[in-house]
C-alpha cells in the first residue's frame, strides 16, 4: 500500500482543527486568569478558518480516501460548515454565561473543539470504524462538559446519567456493527452496501445487527423510548453546555443516521423504515405532550427537541432523496433555532439567577422588547408558524412523507405538532400579556446582543427565502 | 473444534449479563462502570470470532480501537464518579434522583 500526500487534502479541515485544539490546550496552560479571552479568540478564529478550509477543499465530486474510511462529499461539506457556524454562535453565548457566572475557563472551549472535531469525523466517515471513533470523541467530550461546573450537584448527576446511557448506546451500536461485520465481512459502507445487495435482504444476522444499530442510533438522537437522558441532561447541565449538546450534535446525529442507514444499509430500507416509524411517532407524541407539563424552560426545550427529532427521523424514513433533503433542512434549521432559544436564556440570566423557570419570562416584552421579539421568532419557528423557517422545515418533511404514501404518519405528525403549538404560544403569552415579576435591567455584552439579533432574524429571513438553505441541502443529495 | 456459534452465544450471554447488571443493580455506580466494560468486551469477542472465521483481519483492528476507546471511557467515567462523590458523599445509584419530571 503506498501513501499519496494528496489524499490528505480532503481531510485538511480536520487536521487543522486538531492542530489548533492541541495548540490552544497548551497555550491556555500558560495564560493568567485575566488573559483568558485569548483562548476564546483563538477558538473562534480556528473555527472561522476551518469553515474557510472546508469551503476551499469542497467540490461537487465525492472523494474517498484513507482506504475507504473517510469520505468528502457535498453533504459532508454542507454539514461541516453549519456545525462550525452553529458552534461559533454557541461559543459567543457561552462566553457571556461563563463571564456572568465566574466560570470562564479554557477547558470549556478545548472540550468544545474536540467535540466539533468528533462531529466532523462522524459527518465524513465512510466506514463503521471511523464513524464509531468520531461518535466517541464527540460523546466523551460532551460527558466531561456536562460536569463542567464541578460544584454543582445537578450537573454531576446529569453527567453520570448521560455517561451511563451514552455508554450503553455505544455498546448497542457496537454490537450491531459486529453483527453486520459478521454477516457481510466488511466495515466500509460501500462494501457493506454491495454485500447486502448480493446476499439478499433475508439474512437474519444482518437484520439482528440492524436492530441493535437502530437502538444505538435512537439513544444518540434522543428518540422515545430511548430519550430518558435528554430532559435530565438539559436540566442539570450548565445552560451553555445544554445549548451545545442541543444544537450542532443534532446535525452530526443526522449524518450518523444517513451514513449508516442510507450509505451502508439502504438495501434493508424496508426493515429500518418500520423501526423508524415507531420511534418517530412515539417521539412526536411523548415529546409534545410531556412538554406541556414542564415548568422549567430547559426541560421544556428538551421535550421539544425530542419531538423535533421525530420529525428529522420522519424525513429519513421516507427513503427518498426528497426525504433526506427535507430531513437535512430540518436538522440545520433545528440547530439554528435551538442555539437561539438557549442564547436568550443565557442573555437573561445573571449571577445567581439562571432564568430557567417559565415564570421568569413574564413581562419580558416590557423589559426588553427587541429580545422578546427574538424569542417570539424562535417560538413561532419551533411551532412551525409561517413565515418563519420552521414552517418550511415541517412542510418539506411532510411533503416527502406524503409522496411515499405514508399519509397516516403525516397526519399523526400534524396532529402532535398542533398539540405542541400550545406550549410555544404559552411562552409568548407570558412575555407579552403578563406583568413582569422582576424589574432588574437587562444586561448583556454587545457581541451577544448583535449575534442574538442576527440569529433571531435569520429565522425570519430564512423563512422568507428558504431556497438558499434548500439549495445547499439539495446539492448534498444531488 | 469450537464452532463460531459457540463464541457468539458466549458473547450474547456476556452482553445480556452486562445489560441486566446495569438495569438491575441499584446500589453502586462502580458496578455500573464494570458492566459497561463487560459490554464492550462482549462485543470484542464477537469481532474476534467473526474475524477468525472469516479469515479477515479488519475485525481484530477494530478490537484494538474499541479497547483504546474503552480505556478513555473508563477514565471519564471514573472522573465523573469522583465529581459525584465530592458533591454528594455517596455513590449510591438510588441517591441520583434529584432530576426528574
Amino acid at each position: 500500500m503506498h501513501f499519496d500526500s494528496s489524499t490528505l487534502i480532503p481531510v485538511l479541515p480536520e487536521i487543522f482543527i486538531l492542530t489548533m485544539v492541541c495548540l490552544i490546550m497548551i497555550i491556555d496552560l500558560f495564560l493568567d486568569e485575566s488573559q483568558r479571552q485569548t483562548t476564546y479568540l483563538l477558538t473562534q478564529i480556528s473555527l472561522a478558518v476551518t469553515i474557510f478550509i472546508t469551503l476551499l477543499v469542497s467540490s461537487p465530486e465525492t472523494q474517498v480516501v484513507f482506504d475507504g474510511s473517510y469520505i468528502r462529499d457535498p453533504m459532508s461539506d454542507g454539514l461541516k460548515v453549519f456545525i462550525c457556524i452553529i458552534s461559533m454562535v454557541a461559543f459567543v453565548y457561552s462566553k457571556e454565561y461563563l463571564l456572568k457566572h465566574d466560570q470562564f475557563r479554557g477547558d470549556f472551549f478545548v472540550l468544545g473543539l474536540f467535540a466539533i472535531l468528533g462531529m466532523m469525523v462522524m459527518v465524513s466517515s465512510a466506514s463503521f470504524l471511523s464513524i464509531y471513533l468520531g461518535l466517541e470523541l464527540l460523546s466523551l467530550s460532551l460527558y466531561a462538559m456536562v460536569a463542567f461546573d464541578r460544584d454543582s450537584k445537578t450537573g454531576s448527576e446529569a453527567a453520570m446519567k448521560y455517561f451511563m446511557l451514552g455508554a450503553i448506546a455505544s455498546g448497542m451500536l457496537l454490537y450491531g456493527i459486529s453483527m453486520i461485520y459478521g454477516a457481510t465481512g466488511h466495515i466500509g459502507f460501500s462494501e457493506v452496501a454491495s454485500a447486502v445487495a448480493t446476499s439478499g435482504t433475508d439474512n437474519t444476522v444482518l437484520v439482528f445487527g440492524l436492530v441493535f444499530l437502530v437502538i444505538g442510533l435512537a439513544f444518540k438522537l434522543g428518540a422515545v423510548p430511548f430519550h430518558m437522558w435528554m430532559p435530565d441532561v438539559y436540566h442539570g447541565a450548565p445552560t451553555p453546555v445544554a445549548m451545545f449538546i442541543g444544537s450542532a450534535p443534532k446535525l452530526a446525529a443526522f449524518a450518523l443516521a444517513i451514513r449508516m442507514l442510507v450509505d451502508g444499509l439502504e438495501g434493508l430500507h424496508a426493515d429500518w423504515q418500520g423501526m423508524l416509524i415507531i420511534l418517530a411517532v412515539l417521539s412526536m407524541a411523548l415529546g409534545n405532550v410531556v412538554a406541556i407539563a414542564q415548568t422549567n424552560i430547559k426541560r421544556m426545550l428538551a421535550y421539544s427537541t425530542i419531538s423535533h427529532v421525530g420529525f428529522i427521523m420522519l424525513g429519513i424514513l421516507a427513503g427518498t432523496n426528497e426525504g433526506y433533503i427535507s430531513s437535512m433542512f430540518y436538522a440545520i434549521t433545528y440547530g439554528i433555532m435551538a442555539v437561539c432559544s438557549f442564547g436568550i436564556i443565557i442573555a437573561f440570566s445573571r449571577k445567581g439567577f439562571e432564568a430557567d423557570q417559565l415564570d421568569d419570562y413574564k413581562g419580558l416584552h416590557e423589559r426588553s422588547p427587541w429580545f422578546a421579539l427574538m424569542m417570539l421568532f424562535v417560538m413561532f419557528s419551533m411551532a412551525g408558524v409561517p413565515p418563519t423557517v420552521g414552517f418550511f422545515a415541517k412542510l418539506f418533511v411532510l411533503d416527502a412523507v406524503i409522496s411515499v404514501g405514508l399519509t397516516n404518519i403525516a397526519l399523526i405528525a400534524v396532529f402532535f405538532s398542533i398539540i405542541g403549538v400550545f406550549y410555544y404560544i404559552r411562552i409568548i403569552k407570558l412575555m407579552y400579556f403578563d406583568k413582569p415579576v422582576d424589574d432588574t435591567p437587562f444586561e448583556a455584552s454587545i457581541d451577544t446582543k448583535v449575534v442574538l439579533s442576527v440569529n433571531g432574524t435569520s429565522l425570519l429571513i430564512l423563512g422568507l427565502f428558504p431556497a438558499s438553505l434548500l439549495s445547499i441541502c439539495t446539492a448534498a443529495f444531488g | 473444534m469450537i464452532a463460531l456459534s459457540d463464541f457468539l452465544i458466549l458473547s450474547a450471554i456476556l452482553f445480556s449479563l452486562s445489560i441486566a447488571g446495569i438495569f438491575i443493580n441499584r446500589k453502586n455506580i462502580i458496578i455500573l462502570l464494570m458492566c459497561v466494560e463487560l459490554m464492550l468486551l462482549a462485543v470484542n469477542i464477537n469481532f474476534i470470532a467473526f474475524s477468525h472465521f472469516l479469515g479477515d483481519t479488519v475485525g481484530q483492528v477494530f478490537v484494538f480501537f474499541i479497547l483504546t476507546v474503552a480505556a478513555a471511557e473508563a477514565a471519564i467515567g471514573l472522573a465523573i464518579l469522583i465529581v459525584v462523590f465530592r458533591n454528594r458523599r455517596t455513590i449510591d445509584v438510588e441517591e441520583l434522583n434529584t432530576l426528574n419530571g
